[in-house]
Order: structure tokens, then C-alpha cells, then sequence
């Protein structure tokens, strides 16, 4: 039996996390981006079905009150932002309730960053220029591409990702090894997506390096804006190196009516599953119904980038110590 | 019998799926950042020995199934049914053909094998990883050749046949690894 007292990562992994959080550290600041910090105990959570959190209770006298470990600093950076921060970056834990395995451990750490002004496109960019910084040494890219959801999705797999067809999808997972896909996803548009993504498409991405798939379905959208030009797709793109998902990254929503109205809908959502309602982040709201500057901004797998930097092949090979040791 | 929700998912865990009692070999856990997390499993049926691919959808619940290894010692065959017995408790069970399958030709008085059992009845039969059986029939082939080039068929008494150095004869006893089916060596006696 081994020790498991003992880090499940080399210890010259933390050489590694170190160098690469100082790197992180250096690039923003000759860009002038402020580091910051916000609560990882919130007194409100997302409502995002997809999000299993871990609650709490503080106790206050004479009645407790719940509270949420955060699944991501967003709400609380773009609180920042709407105060008149500026373009921010933040180093931090989220976490993520009944997500455990190869590529996911319940706590893990986010690098996310705002840039305000910044269209989709510049954020894309200096993603590019950040990853090409850290991975310089580590890692050489095969390439590194940028690619449209529906371009990639078709190329593959012939389907059309925008429009949902249910006997074309069924046909297609009949005939590529994924029938359980028929009765898992029935009728759901979005998690025919989310399988097929996962079943088809990132096992395709594996071999092209950095690969940046922008214009998720506008079903898809979480809290990116819905293309000015096309209502079918959002302004959201996500990373992938070696077809790992390394961060997902938004063209900012900040409609707070549009944010309400998404936040009951996938409350919604919730009881349809028979989840756990979570009230809407009221003072998240407040802060979009004052103004959000138009920005984009980006969630990074600091983990999971540690892991391509380090050639490992699973997250415990880069976390100290990781849910079964922690 | 219990259920098992995804989140228990692990190698070597026995669930019902399709009716047969499977054992799961992998267990991947899928998930995009903002999106539904799957449970990719590979799976072993415990009847078939075939092995497939499921997926479900995290959060899922399904049967486990009584499933237990246990080791016991082979006694006799009546023709139609393999007896074996529990050394601790003098438990006995009968396996038919289907249990036996292709353990049989492995099966040797008195060895101790592992019993797979399904709601106590016999599912599998695996025999040690090593036996010693001796030979019954193979070419007297060339005496001198030690080379051990080729090699040559050997029927054992168990009814396996493997392929043996030239040197081996009739009336030897010799080991064999029974999940390669493979010649080990000669058992001086």
C-alpha cells in the first residue's frame, strides 16, 4: 500500500506550479492588468444546472444561514468591474461538487482574467500569446488553430450543430459507436451536444496542439453574448491543447435583463431535474442593472495546463493532494 | 441488492446491465466545463466474458449485482455437472458446462480455483494461473534437440493441449500458465 499521507504529484511538479503562477503573475503586469481577490465563501451561487456546488452553513445566531463555496469567481469579478476596477486578473480555487476523475478533482484552481474593451477576438489573441509564454520549453503545439463550432462539428460528424434534428443525430450515434447517446439525450438538443462534443469531436482535437473553437451555440451560451449577427451562435469560445479543455471564454453578457431571464430559465431547468432551486445572485444582478463595461474574459484550468507543461496524463499528477488524499 | 449511483463507480464494481451480471474494467468520468457530465464505462459481462462500452448519464442510479469471488477446491466431474467445495465450511456446488466453459480443460483434482458466484449460484470457474498437469500423448520427437525451436503439441491429461519443447515426453509433468495457455517449464518430481 502506498503512503498516501504523501503528495500524489512529483514534488517537482510544485517547482513547476510555482514558476508558472510567478510567469502568470509577470505577464499581466507588464499589461497592466491588477491582480485581485474575491470571496471563495459567497453568500449566493450560479444557477447553471450543469453545476453541482457544496453549501455550507454559517452560523449566526439565531438562524443559520447558507452559504456556497464558489464554482467560479465570476460573479464577484464582474461586481469588480461594474465598481470601475479596470481590467483584472484573479488566482484562485472553485469548486465543483461530484466532479472527480482523470481531468476533474472537486476543488482546482481557475486563473480568470478581464479585459475591458477587448472584443473576442483581442481576448482570443492574448490567450494565444499567454499559453505561448507559459508552454514556451514545456510543450511544443503542433499548431494552433482557431475554428468555428459549426465548421468542426459538421466537418466531423456531417450533423449541423445550430439546427436539432433528432432522427439525424440518432442515425449518426447508431452508426459511430454511440447508441447510448439515443436514449441518454432524447429530445435534449444541448446534451446531444455536450455528447457528441465530448464522444467526437475533442477526440479530433487531439492531435492539432491549441485549438480555439469559437461560436457556440447560442443555446450554449452560459453568460457570453448572443452574436449581433448570427441569434444562432454566442460570442463564447473555449481552449482546447491535445483536445483537453483547457478554458472557456465570453464576449460578456451584460443585459441584466437578459442575465435575469437566463438565471429563471435555468432554474427552470433545475426543478425539471429535481434540483435544488438556487435564488439568482441579487447583488450580481444590481451590479449588471448599474452597468457592466463592455469586456471579454476567460476562465483557464490552471491544473489541467499544469498538466500538458508537466506531459502527465492525469490531473492527480499535478495536484499535491488531490480529493482521495486531501 | 444495492444500488450504485455513478459517483461509485469503480474498477472491479459488479452491476446488472441488460439482465446479466457485468463487472466494470474503467470507469471515465466526462465532463465540458459548462455542460452534462457523462460516465463512460467499459464493462465486462460476467456470462459472456465480452467485453462493451456504455455510457450514462452522471447522477444515475443502477443495480449492483451479487457477485463473489471465492476459492475452492475442484473435486470430481459426473458427467454433467463439475464439483466443488468451500475448504473452510465443506460447502459444496455444482457447475454445469456453461459455468465451466473453457476452464475445463485446466481442471485438475484437488486445485483450488476461483468460483465466481451470481446470487449463489456458479457464473465462472477460473483456474489457478499455474498448473501442473502431465503429459498424455505428444510426438516422441528427437532426443538431443534442446534447441527449442519449434516446439511441438503435447496433450495434456486434462485434456489442454500446448506446445512443448522438443524434449518434453509422455508421462512428464509440467507447468503451464493458464491464462496464456503456455508451457512454463518441467516439474521434477
Amino acid at each position: 500500500m502506498e503512503d498516501i499521507w504523501r503528495p500524489a504529484c512529483d514534488l517537482k511538479q510544485l517547482h513547476l506550479r510555482a514558476q508558472m503562477l510567478s510567469k502568470i503573475r509577470d505577464f499581466f503586469d507588464r499589461r497592466s492588468v491588477l491582480e485581485v481577490e474575491t470571496p471563495l465563501l459567497c453568500q449566493a451561487t450560479g444557477t447553471d444546472p450543469q453545476l453541482d456546488f457544496f453549501s455550507t452553513e454559517y452560523h449566526r445566531s439565531p438562524k443559520n444561514r447558507t452559504m456556497y463555496l464558489q464554482t467560479s469567481p465570476e460573479f464577484a469579478m464582474k461586481r469588480l468591474l461594474a465598481a470601475g476596477s479596470g481590467s483584472i486578473f484573479q488566482i484562485c480555487k472553485a469548486f465543483r461538487n461530484a466532479e472527480f476523475g482523470r481531468y476533474h478533482n472537486p476543488e482546482f484552481s481557475i486563473l480568470e482574467w478581464y479585459r475591458i474593451d477587448f472584443t473576442l477576438w483581442q481576448l482570443i489573441d492574448e490567450v494565444i500569446e499567454l499559453l505561448t509564454e507559459l508552454l514556451t520549453g514545456y510543450y511544443v503545439a503542433e499548431s494552433v488553430k482557431k475554428m468555428g463550432y459549426f465548421e468542426v462539428f459538421k466537418e466531423v460528424t456531417g450533423l449541423n450543430p445550430l439546427e436539432f434534428c433528432q432522427e439525424s443525430y440518432a442515425l449518426y450515434a447508431s452508426q459511430n459507436s454511440i447508441m447510448d447517446a439515443i436514449k441518454i439525450c432524447g429530445n435534449d438538443h444541448s446534451m446531444w451536444l455536450d455528447f457528441i462534443f465530448s464522444y467526437k469531436i475533442q477526440p479530433s482535437l487531439k492531435n492539432l496542439g491549441i485549438c480555439i473553437v469559437f461560436g457556440y451555440p447560442a443555446i450554449q451560451s452560459s453568460l457570453a453574448r448572443v452574436n449581433i449577427d448570427n441569434p444562432l451562435i454566442s460570442d463564447r469560445f473555449e481552449v482546447f491543447i491535445e483536445g483537453i479543455e483547457i478554458g472557456n471564454g465570453f464576449f460578456e453578457l451584460s443585459n441584466a435583463e437578459e442575465q435575469e431571464k437566463r438565471f429563471n430559465q435555468e432554474n427552470k431547468t433545475r426543478e425539471l431535474k429535481g434540483l435544488v432551486a438556487v435564488e439568482s445572485d441579487k447583488l450580481f444582478l444590481d451590479a449588471l442593472k448599474f452597468g457592466l463595461p463592455d469586456c471579454s474574459g476567460i476562465a483557464l484550468g490552471l491544473d489541467r495546463l499544469l498538466m500538458v507543461m508537466a506531459n502527465t496524463q492525469a490531473l492527480s499528477d499535478v495536484i499535491t493532494f488531490p480529493l482521495d488524499r486531501a | 441488492m444495492a444500488k450504485y449511483s455513478t459517483n461509485e463507480f469503480k474498477a472491479g464494481l459488479k452491476i446488472m446491465l441488460d439482465a446479466d451480471p457485468c463487472a466494470i474494467i474503467e470507469n471515465e468520468f466526462i465532463k465540458p466545463g459548462k455542460g452534462q457530465a457523462f460516465n463512460r464505462v467499459k464493462i465486462r459481462n460476467l456470462k459472456t466474458g465480452r467485453v462493451i462500452e456504455r455510457t450514462y448519464k452522471s447522477g444515475e442510479s443502477v443495480e449492483g449485482a451479487d457477485v463473489v469471488d471465492i476459492e475452492m477446491q475442484y473435486l470430481y466431474n459426473d458427467g454433467e455437472f463439475w464439483h466443488f467445495m468451500v475448504p473452510d465450511t465443506f460447502e459444496q456446488y455444482q457447475a454445469d458446462k456453461n459455468a465451466i466453459a473453457d476452464s475445463v480443460k485446466w481442471l485438475k483434482d484437488q486445485d483450488i480455483c476461483t468460483m465466481t458466484l451470481w446470487n449463489d449460484s456458479p457464473l465462472t470457474v477460473t483456474p489457478p494461473n499455474f498448473v501442473e498437469l502431465a503429459v498424455s500423448d505428444t510426438d516422441p520427437g528427437l532426443k538431443g534437440d534442446t534447441s527449442g525451436g519449434g516446439g511441438k503439441p503435447a496433450t495434456l491429461e486434462s485434456g489442454a493441449v500446448v506446445r512443448v519443447p522438443l524434449f518434453v515426453q509422455i508421462g512428464e509433468l509440467i507447468k503451464v500458465d493458464t491464462r496464456t495457455g503456455e508451457y512454463v517449464s518441467r516439474v521434477k518430481d
